[in-house]
């Protein structure tokens, strides 16, 4: 069918723009079944409308009630839909397989899903991201894990999506086409804050992508930068925000807290200090906030994340005593 | 399917009845029993016994249905788990006393038949042997469960519990001291101790009526401690061979995780997967999540228990085991609830060769709540 | 509740004005509601019950357009916080579809019409239909119980484990589900029983009127796939209390054998809401067409085949949760068999116009505007059927607006159709017809704003149950919220109607419409026992001996 056409010329309105291989057999299918189905729907409607004018009730209109049946007709009915469901099983199963079947010789990048960040790390170099870098015109494989609950992968513009399950490795595999930045969204309801469980996709060029990686596998020198880093990957900014004052995400504020008391679940009070932040990363429970007892619980990092790390981490909050602008 | 129904074969669907004063003033429900020829054990909205049997009959099979489809849930998750896990069925079958089992198979065989021996003698107007029929399977019943409660207990007492509270430390296994037994044993003491009382006053007001529901009523509640004696001595018998059987367990795994080829097959699977999905990756090691349960104890592997014995493994075959047998429990005891309000009936002298659905319809549900368990017993204590 | 909202109840019943003796004056007070046993009255609680559940869950689903007025994307400055949306949208789901939805066709418009239809006195187990009430009640009290402590925050669907450490009321959800799964088994047994043994002398299986068909399909899914739910949520409820880790990762359990089990239940669901809401418009299609119905065994025969269908297509749910590829393959091949049923149904409906005389009155145009909807719903199944798009759509606003079209824009308007259709029935009372059509006409436009926009945000990527967007979707948002407002303006106007005709409305003859079944041949509303002197059973859809008769404003049958 001319389904190329009509994806150049519909694609501002139905789709994001296409950026992998897959986007090709998924937008012909597409747009087959639209245009079957309007080829059905269109005569069922005007028949519908036609029947409600022709037949209506007004005085000195009888109706014949005698047709009751028509084998033919409705032999036709059964049978047409019924080929037509093949037809489009078979393309969906196609287009499926090739989804499936992960091709070998690809780029790796593992994927961590968490309480409500992604994170990526790239084979080649170990190097980490939450903003996921691929290169173009590469096969690319994800091994994608779940920390703690289901959380589910979707790159709009590449018509991509697997669920992410804890205890199991998923994997996904597609083939950018186009350079530029996407949406990439989660997709499987996931708690308080689904909806910013949300990240960009960039594909460069095969130099900028090497580059690239070479720059993300250096850790920052400088120890604010060095925790806010760690901030942006260890999952922590799903659920902390690290700015505007008093904003209440599914766990507390870092900013302006700093030296201050701050009320615990448990009904005592203690000052926001190095030790404080220590304890919330190893221990949260102890250090549980009061106002956030039906948030969901925070796990523990500890076995996760190096002394080093944590110091890293903990210049990093009190960096934010005097609130500077929220990191996006 | 019955493709015609009663209605259908020439009855007139709709005796006449005078509509009475006392009809319409009647409360609540209105359904008097106003028609002549209605007699009282007729609902008034069927026309005659056969189509009130009949609707009664084809209910209880569909409600049988539900049950089926009610515990096949819990039959997948048996069969899906032991396809994963075979080795942790193996290890943990161990701990169930079949011995305790047999028992209670045969104690609720035994049920089966008095069962259907009531059902036949309702429809005899037998009210003597029907009373006691249904006396008889109460009593089962009760063993029954005064059986399982020393299984619970005892298991409740060397911590093997269901998934996240799994305690057992099987070397060093506390022998079950503590008193869930007796716990156990408070509700059943107190209706047998109510149930004495019941029987004495029927005897004092000389009620016969009020003896013929007690009497089973009592029996019943001393089969439950019949049953607790029983298990008891089989258990007692049982407590050193069963410390046994749970190191001959280790034994056994022991060595099938070298012999086996099944066990070691799994290691393997389970190997490759995370050294597939571990490629040029290092993993952040979740908290407690499988993957690290199965994948990071290379050290361990030498001893297949560490990696059974835990709460993601034995745990959650223990939670398959109580969810089985306790949904099951929970069976019997709506059966014996009943099957007492069977005995009051029949000993009212209710039933009669036209009216016998009740006794009929819970002697069906008796039987497949019986049905269940022959499928649960080899399932859970004898296949290795 | 009932008691209060029926105006006849605190009539007194007074036997000489014997013509106008009905259920309603039949027996007074709250206890003679409360304690009835009369399927009618039992029909009527579960309406008014029903009738409130989904306008609670209507606040609801007004609360969620309104917040996704704007993107959101400042947390701080959005109407209702993140945790507060997931209650919203998770009350609004479980509601609408475990109180409202499920029960809402068999159990109200069925209780009333089952028996009626069947020419008996009431169904088999008259105390079993008043407990299968109560346990609705209970479930009802379940909720609201979640509603006033921490809210329910895990979807309708109760996906492990977020489910399992959610912090908010799951176990009285899940508890609430499971005593509202067995009113439900024990309302579709007893319908199974009363049609399988209560069939009046006459009536084959072949002239049955479809509506009882639908029911009788709805009845055999109830009765076997809700105890598999019921087993499902009390693992559920039983993973939180003790932790026993069948679907808990942490334990080795496994989160995807929670959703084979919840899908089981919840797909062959999908067809309990659908196919009574197919029986009323089979219906209402031949009674206000005035002819009988077009392939009535074909009708009949695809009621069966969905269900029996129904039950080996859950996996499409599921598509991207990592099932093997032939499993997934599989099911997506089973999804398409279901739908030349639902093909066949649509043009039989057609069929029906053809020749007849149509009568264009309030329940026909949302009989309509149910073949239009419905239509539409299902043609966009087709797109969540094949796989590869699905891929794509899975998740996504696109499958929002799929389940809306068949499940709103299918059984909700199919329902507010026979409502109307059998209001004068229920209540002895005739509603305006013009302001019928209105609300009818306000539905269906506001239904179609509110949803075609979703059909686009779908397939541009907005994925479900999200708090806040990326700006680029705001608009086709806001024509959606539009579009709801207008939804809920055209329903309160249906409810007006309705109310309106119980204060003001004529006295409804016995036959209003014309129809040929049972329950258009006893009194409006019927007596206590349904009918003064037995019915003859004929064919259900002969219309040649229904006549006008211009004085009463009654159709009436001649004499052969």
């Amino acid at each position: 069918m001319n389904s190329l056409i009509l994806a150049d010329i519909s694609e501002g309105f139905w789709f994001p723009p296409a950026a992998s291989t897959f986007a090709k057999q998924v937008d012909f299918l597409y747009y087959a079944i639209l245009w079957i189905s309007i080829i059905f729907f269109i005569p069922i409607v005007i028949a519908m409308i036609y029947f409600m004018v022709k037949y209506r009730q007004r005085p000195g209109y009888k109706g014949s009630p005698e047709a009751l049946h028509n084998t033919p007709l409705e032999i036709t009915w059964t049978v047409v839909p019924s080929f037509i469901a093949i037809w489009i099983f078979w393309e969906g199963a196609v287009g499926y397989l090739d989804m499936a079947i992960i091709p070998d010789d690809t780029v790796d990048v593992a994927v961590y899903a968490a309480k409500w960040n992604w994170n990526f790390k790239y084979k080649e170099n170990g190097a980490e991201s939450p903003i996921l870098y691929l290169p173009i015109d590469k096969d690319i494989k994800l091994t994608m894990q779940s920390k703690d609950v289901l959380h589910s992968f979707f790159i709009p513009a590449f018509r991509a999506k697997r669920d992410v399950v804890p205890g199991r490795y998923h994997y996904l595999w597609f083939h950018p086409t186009r350079e530029g930045v996407f949406d990439l969204f989660c997709t499987e309801y996931c708690g308080d804050n689904h909806s910013t469980m949300i990240t960009k996709v960039q594909v460069l060029s095969d130099e900028k992508y090497k580059a690239k990686l070479a720059e993300l596998v250096k850790e920052p020198e400088d120890i604010v930068e060095r925790g806010k880093w760690l901030y942006e990957r260890k999952a922590c900014k799903g659920c902390h925000y690290a700015g505007t004052e008093g904003a209440k995400g599914p766990g507390p504020s870092y900013n302006g807290s700093w030296g201050k008391k701050v009320p615990l679940a448990n009904g005592t009070e203690v000052t926001f200090d190095e030790n404080y932040v220590k304890t919330s990363i190893l221990n949260p429970m102890e250090a549980a906030r009061k106002g956030y007892e039906t948030a969901s619980a925070m796990p523990s990092y500890k076995g996760q994340l190096k002394d080093e790390q944590i110091d890293a981490l903990i210049a990093f909050i009190r960096s934010l005593e005097s609130g500077p602008a929220r990191p996006k | 399917m019955k493709i015609e129904s009663p209605r259908q074969q020439g009855r007139h669907p709709f005796p006449k009845f005078q509509k009475t004063m006392t009809e319409v003033a009647a409360p609540a429900d209105g359904h008097g029993h106003d028609h002549h020829d209605h007699p009282s054990w007729l609902a008034h909205h069927f026309d005659d016994a056969e189509q009130q049997y009949d609707s009664g009959k084809l209910g209880m099979w569909l409600f049988l249905v539900t049950e089926v489809l009610f515990f096949s849930g819990m039959f997948c998750a048996y069969v899906l788990y032991r396809n994963r896990n075979p080795e942790v069925f193996e290890f943990c079958s161990a701990f169930l006393n079949e011995k305790l089992g047999a028992i209670n198979t045969g104690v609720l065989l035994f049920s089966s038949l008095t069962m259907a021996w009531a059902v036949r003698a309702s429809q005899l107007k037998q009210t003597k042997i029907l009373v006691g029929m249904l006396g008889a399977t109460l009593g089962c019943a009760a063993m029954f469960l005064g059986v399982k409660s020393v299984e619970y207990s005892h298991k409740w007492g060397i911590g093997l519990l269901p998934g996240r509270y799994y305690v057992a430390q099987v070397e060093n296994a506390p022998h079950a001291e503590t008193n869930y037994l007796q716990m156990l044993c408070v509700i059943p003491a107190i209706l047998s101790a109510v149930f004495l009382l019941y029987y004495v006053y029927s005897l004092v007001i000389a009620s016969k009526f009020h003896q013929r529901v007690a009497g089973p009523l009592l029996v019943s509640g001393l089969c439950f401690f019949a049953g607790v004696g029983l298990g008891n001595i089989l258990e007692g018998g049982e407590h050193h061979d069963e410390h046994g059987a749970g190191s001959h367990a280790h034994d056994d795994a022991h060595g099938h995780a070298h012999a086996d080829p099944l066990v070691q097959g799994v290691a393997t699977a389970e190997k490759a997967t995370v050294e597939t999905a571990d490629e040029g990756i290092s993993f952040v090691k979740t908290s407690g999540g499988p993957v690290n349960d199965v994948a990071v104890t290379k050290e361990e592997e030498g001893i297949p228990n560490s990696k059974v014995n835990n709460q993601g493994m034995a745990g959650l075959f223990f939670s398959i085991y109580y969810c089985m047998t306790g949904v099951h429990a929970v069976h019997i005891i709506g059966g014996m609830l009943v099957i007492t309000w069977l005995i009051v009936k029949a000993s009212r002298e209710e039933f009669h060769s036209e009216y016998f659905g009740p006794v009929d319809n819970v002697g069906l549900y008796w039987h497949l709540v019986d049905f269940i368990w022959i499928y649960l017993f080899p399932l859970l204590y004898l296949i290795t | 509740m009932s008691a209060v909202t029926s105006p006849m109840t605190t009539t007194v019943a007074s036997p000489d004005k014997s013509p106008e003796h009905h259920y309603l004056n039949h027996s007074s007070g709250f206890l003679s509601w409360a304690l009835t046993l009369d399927h009618k009255r039992i029909g009527m609680m579960y309406l008014a019950g029903i009738l409130f559940s989904f306008f609670l869950g209507g606040v609801f689903a007004l609360a969620i357009r309104i917040h996704l007025w704007n993107p959101n994307l400042d947390p701080e400055a959005a109407w209702l916080s993140n945790a507060t949306y997931n209650r919203v949208f998770t009350l609004h789901g479980a509601i609408m579809v475990f109180l409202f939805i499920i029960p809402s066709v068999p159990a109200a418009l069925g209780n009333f019409l089952l028996p009626i239809m069947l020419g008996t006195k009431d169904v088999a187990f008259p105390r079993l239909n008043l407990g299968s009430f109560y346990l609705w009640v209970t479930g009802l009290l379940f909720f609201t119980y979640t509603l006033f402590s921490s809210g329910i925050d895990t979807g309708w669907t109760f996906y492990t484990p977020y489910s399992i450490e959610s912090k908010s009321a799951v176990e009285a959800a899940t508890l609430g589900v499971f005593i509202l799964g067995f009113s439900s088994i024990f309302t579709g047994l007893n319908f199974i029983v009363t049609i399988n043994t209560m069939r009046p002398p006459g009536m084959t299986w072949f002239k049955m009127p479809l509506f009882l068909w639908a029911v009788y399909a709805t009845s055999i899914i109830q009765v076997l796939a809700t105890p598999v739910l019921g087993i499902t949520v009390l693992l559920l409820a039983l993973e939180r209390f003790i932790g026993i880790g069948i679907f808990d990762p942490a334990l080795n359990g496994d989160p995807v054998t929670f959703q084979h089990f919840f899908w089981f239940y919840s797909h062959p669901a999908v067809y309990i809401m659908i196919l009574p809401a197919m029986g009323i418009i089979s219906e209402l299609m031949s009674v206000h067409s005035h002819k009988g119905i077009f392939g009535y065994r074909m009708i009949a025969y695809s009621s069966i085949a969905i269900a029996l269908f129904g039950f080996l297509v859950w996996g499409h749910h599921m598509f991207t949760s990592g099932m093997a590829d032939v499993t997934t393959i599989v099911f997506s091949a089973l999804t398409f068999t279901v739908s030349i049923p639902s093909a066949i149904k649509v043009f039989n409906w057609l069929g029906t116009m053809y020749q007849g005389t149509v009568a264009l009155n309030t329940p026909m145009i949302y009989a309509l505007a149910f073949i239009f909807l419905f239509t539409i719903g299902g043609l966009t199944g087709l797109f969540l059927g094949a796989l590869s798009t699905d891929m794509h759509l899975h998740d996504t606003y696109f499958v929002v607006a799929h389940f809306h079209y068949v499940m709103m824009g299918g059984t909700l308007v199919a329902f507010l159709g026979g409502l109307f259709h059998w209001w004068p029935k229920m209540t002895g009372k005739m509603f305006n017809d013009t302001a019928g059509i209105l609300s009818a006409a306000i539905v269906f436009v506001g239904f179609n704003l509110t949803f075609l926009p979703q059909f686009v945000l779908g397939t541009r990527g907005m994925p479900r149950r999200y708090a806040s967007y990326v700006r680029e979707f705001q608009q086709l948002h806001q024509l959606s919220t539009i579009g709801a407002m207008t939804l809920g303006l055209g329903l309160l106007v249906a409810g007006l109607v309705l109310l309106h005709s119980l204060f003001y409305g004529k006295k409804a003859p016995m036959n209003p419409w014309g129809g040929a079944t049972l329950e258009w041949e006893c009194s409006s509303p019927p007596p206590h026992d349904n009918f003064s002197s037995p019915p003859t059973v004929g064919d259900p859809y002969d219309f040649t001996s229904v006549e006008y008769d211009g004085k009463t404003g009654s159709y009436f049958k001649k004499k052969k």
